[in-house]
C-alpha cells in the first residue's frame, strides 16, 4: 500500500466508481487494460507485465487489487455544480420546541407512515385529524415551522387537498423553495399563485397594472380578490378596465369575486353587467344587485314581489294570500329572473320564489301592516302557497345576511316540527344558522339537541364555532350519555362524536371523566356496548387533553 | 455534568420504535389520557401505568440511564421491544406537560430496577473475576487451530474459483447469476468464514446491478482475492493489518482495547437488515478524543436490536476498541450518566479533506468501503439528477451515494440548509458521500438524516 498516499490518481469524479476518461495516461490505462482482460478472460487476453511464476489470472487479480485500492485512495472531489439561490428568508419566529415536537407526532400519524391501523378506532386519539386545528393555531399565531419539518409537510399536504391552504401558508417561503427542487411538490408551485411570488403590494401600481394584464387567469383572478380585500373600489375600477375584453368564463368569475366587500358603489358597474352578452354573467350581476337592499333592481322586484303577496283580513283570521305573477316579462327577465321552471315545477310559482328571493326583506313589514318578521311567518298562508314562500324567505334571509329574518324563520329549537316551519331543510337551517352570532347560533344548535337528540344534529353543528360554548358543549355530552342509556352502539354517533373531539372545549375534560368507566349493562342494551362507549369517551377525554396541550405550547412564547 | 430536569425529544423516542407500526401505535399513547401514577426520577427510571382494553392497567417501567441503553419492563403481552406503552411513556414524559412529574419510585418498578441493577453488577464481578470458564485453554486453542484450518481451505478454493472466473472472463458471470455464488457463499460458511461469505454472496448481485458492473466486480473480486491471499499470509503481515485481516474474514476478536472514558456525542443511528439479521450502527464521536467509534448491534430478523442511542444526545461512558487496525468498532462499557442533550458539534472539514481522510483510512484497512466524516460549511446542490455537497467557501464538491437520493433524508437535508452552508456528518468513500446528521449552521439540534 506503500506510495498510494503519494501518488494521487486523479479519476473522474462524477461517478467515483466508474472510470471513463483518466487524466493519468498510465494508471488510466493500465486499469482499462486490466477490466478488458477480465471482461474477455485471460484465456483469451492475457495483460502485460506478468511477473514470472504467477499464473495470469491470478497475477491479473494481483494487479486489480493494486489498482483499486489505488484508484479509491486517489480519489478526488469533482467540480462543484451551479448553486442554487438560497431560499428567501423567513421573518416569523420558529415555533417553540415543545410544538415542533407536537407537530412531528402529528405528521407521523399521517396514513400510509406506519402499519395498518385501520378499522376500529380504539380509544388513541386521531391525530391527523387534529393537524387543521393545529396548523390553524400556529398561523394565527405567526410561527414558522423548523425547516427539517417541511418534507413531511409537504407530504402531507399532497396527499389532503383540504390541507392545502394551511399547509402552505404555515410552510412559507422555504417550501416554496423546495418545491421547485422536488417534482412531488410541484402542487405548491400551482396552488400558490405566482409560484410563491408576493402580490404586488398597494403602492405597487405598474406591477398591478402589468400584473392584471398579463398575469395568466389565476394569478389574476387572486390579484383582484387580493386587492377587493383592502380596497373594493379599487378592485371594482381595474376589472372596469378590462371588462369589455374578457371572455364570458372569465367575466362570471371576476364578477364573482366582487361579493365580497359588496356596497352601494358598486350598483352601477353590476348595473351594466345586467346588459351582459352572457346569461350566467347576467344572473349574477342581478343576484349581487338583489343583495344591495338600496339598489334600483332591489326596488324593482320589490314592487314585482309585493304585488303578489298580501294580507287578506276578509277571514276571520288575517290570512296571506299569494297570487303568483302570470307572465315572465322582458323586464324581469332582464333584472336576472330565469323564465324556464325546472322540470316538475310550475312556471308561476318558481317565477313568484325568485321575485321573493331577490326583493329586500325590509319590505315585507311595511306590505305586510308593520308586522314583524315573527308575526309574519307565524301569518297563515293561503291555498298551500306556505311552503313555497317560506322557502323564498329563507333564500333571501341567507342572501341578504338578515338575523332577525333567519331567526324568525328558525322558530324556537324545541319546537315541534324542528326548528323551522314548512319546506326549511336541515340544510336551510344550517345556513340560517349561519347569519346568527356565534353565541346565539350555538344557543339555538343547544336548544334544538336538548329536545331533538343528535340524530339530525350533525350539519347544525358543523356551522358552529370551534371551540363550542359551555351550553352547546354540555348538551352534546348530555345527548351523548342519554344515547348510550338508551343501549345503542356508539357508532351510530361516530360522527358526532369525531365532531366532539374537534370542536368541545378542552377544559370540559374533566366533566367527561366519570364517563369513559365501563357502566353496568342495562337489561335491554346491545351486548358490549358499554366497554366501546367507555372506550369511545375515554378517546374523546383523551384527545381533549391533546388539544388542551397543543394550545398551551403554541401559546408559550 | 448534572441531568437536572434534561429530557429527550419526541424524535429520539420514536427513533427507538422497532418498526413503523410501533412509532404509530406509541405516538398515540404519548398523550395523558390513558396513563395514571406515572411518574420518574433524575437517575433516569420512568414509571406509569396505562390503562389498555382490559380491566388492569399495564405496568410500564423504562430504564433510559441503562449501560447498554434504555431498558424497558411492560406487563403488557406484546412481543414488540420496546412496546407501545413504553414508547408512549416515553414521548409523555419527553413533552414536559408535567404528567410525568418527578417522584418516588413505586415498589413494583424499583423491584425490577433492583433486579437489573443486581444482575448487571453480578455481570461485571464475573467479568471482573476473569472470563468464565469455557474448558481448559489447551481445548480452546485446538478449536481455534481447527477453524483456522477449515478457513484456510475456504480461502484456498475461493482462490480457485476466482481464478477459473478470471480464467473465462467476467462476461460468463452474467449469465451464471446468483446460482453460482450463493453455492460458493454456503461453502465459506462451510468453512466457518463468514467475512468471507457475505462478500462472495454480493459479488452475486453486481452483474444485475446496472451499467459499470464489469469494473465494479473487477474491483470485488480483487479486494475478495487480496483478503484471501491476506489469510494466507497472515503471519507474515504486521499485527494491526493481520487483525484486520482476521476481522474482515469473519474471525471477530472481543473489545479488548483499554476503556475510553469521553463525552460521547451520538452521530448518528440506522438499521440495516437482510433476511436473517438487522443490524444496527450507532456513530459515536468522542468530545475530548476526538474519536469516531461505531458501535454495531444486532437483532433478530424483523425485530430492532436492543442498544438504541438518541442521536444528538452524549452520553459520559467508556468504549473499548475491537482489534485491528483502523478498525473503529469499539463496545460501550461503563456509562457513568444517561444520554442527555448537549452542545457539542464535531468540528467539520472540507470535501477535499474528507476524501483524503477516506484515502489514508484505506491504509490500514484497503477493504474499507467508507469513513465516518463530518463535512464543515456545505451546500446540498442539485447536479442534474443527483445531489452533492459542495463547499461553501470553494470550488469542489463530493457526489452523494446513489442510496442517499432515494430516502427522505435528502430532502430533510436540504430543507434544513435552504441553500446555505449546513454542517453534515456521513460515511465517505468511493460511492460518494451519504449524509446521516445534520446541524444548521446557526444554534440549532441534530437533525437525523436515516
Amino acid at each position: 500500500m506503500e506510495g498510494t498516499h503519494m501518488n494521487r490518481t486523479p479519476t473522474p469524479t462524477d461517478t467515483v466508481s466508474t472510470d471513463t476518461a483518466s487524466a493519468d495516461a498510465s494508471g488510466g490505462s493500465r486499469w482499462e487494460e486490466l477490466v478488458t482482460a477480465a471482461l474477455l478472460g485471460t484465456a483469451r487476453r492475457t495483460p502485460s507485465g506478468i511477473p514470472a511464476g504467477r499464473e495470469a489470472p491470478t497475477a491479473l487479480l494481483d494487479a486489480a487489487a493494486v489498482e483499486t485500492v489505488r484508484r479509491r485512495a486517489g480519489m478526488r472531489p469533482g467540480r462543484a455544480a451551479a448553486r442554487v439561490e438560497p431560499a428567501p428568508a423567513d421573518p416569523r419566529p420558529l415555533l417553540p420546541p415543545a410544538a415542533a415536537r407536537r407537530l412531528a407526532m402529528l405528521l407521523a400519524d399521517r396514513p400510509g407512515t406506519g402499519g395498518g391501523s385501520g378499522g376500529r378506532r380504539g380509544s388513541a386519539p386521531d391525530l391527523m385529524e387534529l393537524l387543521p386545528q393545529w396548523l390553524a393555531t400556529a398561523n394565527r399565531r405567526g410561527f414558522a415551522p423548523r425547516p427539517e419539518a417541511l418534507p413531511s409537510l409537504l407530504d402531507a399536504a399532497r396527499g389532503r387537498t383540504d390541507l392545502r391552504p394551511a399547509v402552505l401558508a404555515f410552510a412559507g417561503p422555504r417550501a416554496l423553495w423546495l418545491a421547485r427542487l422536488n417534482a412531488d411538490w410541484r402542487f405548491a408551485l400551482r396552488s400558490t399563485p405566482g409560484g410563491g411570488a408576493a402580490l404586488p403590494g398597494p403602492g405597487e401600481p405598474d406591477r398591478i397594472r402589468e400584473l392584471w394584464e398579463e398575469g395568466l387567469f389565476a394569478e389574476r383572478v387572486a390579484l383582484l380578490s387580493g386587492i377587493r380585500a383592502r380596497d373594493a373600489t379599487a378592485a371594482r375600477e381595474l376589472l372596469a378596465t378590462t371588462w369589455a375584453t374578457e371572455r364570458a368564463e372569465d367575466r362570471l368569475m371576476f364578477l364573482d369575486s366582487l361579493r365580497t366587500g359588496l356596497h352601494a358603489a358598486d350598483e352601477p358597474f353590476l348595473e351594466r353587467a345586467l346588459a351582459d352578452r352572457s346569461r350566467n354573467v347576467r344572473a349574477t350581476a342581478a343576484e349581487l344587485l338583489s343583495a344591495l337592499p338600496g339598489s334600483a333592481l332591489a326596488g324593482r322586484m320589490a314592487e314585482r314581489a309585493q304585488s303578489c303577496v298580501a294580507v287578506d283580513h276578509t277571514q276571520g283570521t288575517p290570512t296571506i294570500a299569494v297570487e303568483a305573477p302570470h307572465e315572465c316579462d322582458p323586464g324581469m327577465e332582464r333584472d336576472g329572473v330565469l323564465p324556464k321552471a325546472p322540470a316538475g315545477r310550475g312556471e308561476r310559482s318558481w317565477w313568484l320564489g325568485q321575485l321573493v328571493e331577490a326583493a329586500p326583506l325590509g319590505t315585507w313589514s311595511r306590505r305586510l301592516g308593520g308586522r314583524t318578521p315573527e308575526e309574519i311567518v307565524a301569518l297563515p298562508v293561503a291555498d298551500d302557497w306556505q311552503g313555497e314562500l317560506h322557502a323564498a324567505w329563507c333564500r333571501a334571509a341567507v342572501r341578504q345576511r338578515d338575523p332577525s329574518w333567519s331567526r324568525a324563520l328558525l322558530g324556537v329549537p324545541a319546537a315541534p316540527e324542528a326548528g323551522g316551519p314548512g319546506a326549511v331543510s336541515l340544510a336551510e337551517r344550517a345556513k340560517l344558522l349561519g347569519t346568527l352570532g356565534a353565541a346565539e347560533r350555538a344557543d339555538w344548535v343547544a336548544g334544538f339537541i336538548a329536545v331533538h337528540g343528535l340524530s339530525e344534529a350533525f350539519q347544525l353543528l358543523g356551522v358552529c364555532t370551534v371551540p363550542w360554548s359551555g351550553p352547546l358543549g354540555r348538551a352534546v355530552v348530555d345527548a351523548l350519555n342519554i344515547a348510550r342509556d338508551a343501549g345503542s352502539y356508539p357508532w351510530s354517533f361516530s360522527g358526532v362524536m369525531g365532531l366532539a373531539e374537534r370542536c368541545l372545549d378542552p377544559s370540559e375534560a374533566p366533566h367527561l371523566e366519570t364517563l369513559t368507566a365501563i357502566p353496568d349493562e342495562p337489561e335491554n342494551a346491545a351486548p358490549g356496548a358499554g366497554s366501546y362507549w367507555a372506550e369511545s369517551f375515554q378517546r374523546l377525554v383523551t384527545t381533549l387533553r391533546l388539544r388542551a396541550a397543543m394550545q398551551r405550547e403554541l401559546e408559550e412564547e | 455534568m448534572t441531568q437536572q430536569g434534561v429530557r429527550w425529544t419526541a424524535d429520539q423516542v420514536l427513533a427507538l420504535a422497532p418498526d413503523a407500526a410501533s412509532r404509530k401505535a406509541g405516538s398515540k399513547l404519548g398523550a395523558a389520557g390513558p396513563w395514571s401514577e406515572a411518574g420518574s426520577t433524575d437517575e433516569g427510571t420512568v414509571w406509569g401505568l396505562c390503562r389498555g382494553s382490559g380491566s388492569r392497567p399495564y405496568r410500564t417501567v423504562i430504564d433510559i440511564a441503562d449501560s447498554t441503553g434504555p431498558a424497558y419492563k411492560c406487563s403488557c403481552p406484546s412481543r414488540k421491544f420496546p412496546c407501545k406503552h413504553a414508547l408512549g411513556l416515553l414521548l409523555l414524559w419527553a413533552g414536559e406537560d408535567g404528567t410525568v412529574p418527578r417522584g418516588q419510585v413505586p415498589d413494583w418498578a424499583e423491584e425490577w430496577t433492583e433486579a437489573r441493577k443486581k444482575r448487571a453488577d453480578d455481570k461485571r464481578a464475573a467479568s471482573a473475576a476473569g472470563s468464565p470458564a469455557s474448558g481448559d485453554p489447551e481445548a480452546a486453542r485446538r478449536r481455534a487451530e481447527r477453524r483456522a484450518e477449515h478457513i484456510t481451505a475456504g480461502a484456498a478454493e475461493l482462490e480457485q474459483r476466482l481464478a477459473d472466473l478470471l480464467r473465462g472472463g467476467l462476461a460468463t458471470a452474467e449469465q451464471a447469476g446468483y446460482g453460482l455464488w450463493e453455492e460458493t457463499a454456503a461453502r465459506m460458511v462451510d468453512a466457518q468464514a463468514s467475512g468471507l461469505a457475505a462478500r462472495v454472496r454480493e459479488l452475486g448481485a453486481i452483474p444485475s446491478s446496472g451499467p459499470g458492473w464489469p469494473v465494479r466486480l473487477l474491483e470485488e473480486c480483487a479486494l475478495l482475492h487480496l483478503l484471501d491471499q491476506g489469510w494466507l499470509r497472515r503471519e507474515r503481515l504486521p499485527d494491526g493489518l493481520a487483525a484486520t485481516v482476521r476481522s474482515r474474514i469473519g474471525l471477530t476478536g472481543s473489545a479488548d482495547g483499554p476503556p475510553v472514558r469521553d463525552h460521547w456525542l451520538v452521530l448518528a443511528q440506522y438499521d440495516t437488515s437482510d433476511s436473517r439479521l438487522t443490524t444496527r450502527r450507532i456513530w459515536l464521536h468522542g468530545a475530548e478524543s476526538a474519536r469516531p467509534v461505531l458501535l454495531l448491534s444486532y437483532g433478530a430478523a424483523g425485530r430492532a436490536p436492543e442498544l438504541a442511542l438518541p442521536v444528538g444526545l452524549a452520553l459520559d461512558a467508556e468504549v473499548s476498541a475491537y482489534p485491528g487496525a483502523g478498525q473503529l468498532r469499539a463496545a460501550l462499557g461503563e456509562q457513568f450518566t444517561p444520554p442527555a442533550p448537549t452542545t457539542i458539534r464535531p468540528p467539520g472539514v472540507s470535501v477535499a479533506q474528507a476524501a483524503a481522510r477516506y484515502g489514508e483510512a484505506l491504509r490500514d484497512d484497503p477493504w474499507l468501503d467508507s469513513h465516518p466524516v463530518t463535512l464543515g460549511r456545505v451546500i446540498p446542490t442539485p447536479d442534474g439528477d443527483t445531489w452533492q455537497l459542495a463547499d461553501a467557501d470553494g470550488e469542489l464538491a463530493l457526489p452523494l451515494t446513489p442510496a442517499a437520493l432515494s430516502g427522505s433524508g435528502l430532502w430533510r437535508l436540504v430543507a434544513l440548509s435552504g441553500g446555505t452552508p449546513v454542517t453534515v456528518f456521513g460515511e465517505c468513500g468511493h460511492r460518494g458521500f451519504t449524509p446521516l446528521t445534520a446541524w444548521p449552521e446557526g444554534p440549532g439540534e441534530a437533525v437525523s438524516l436515516c
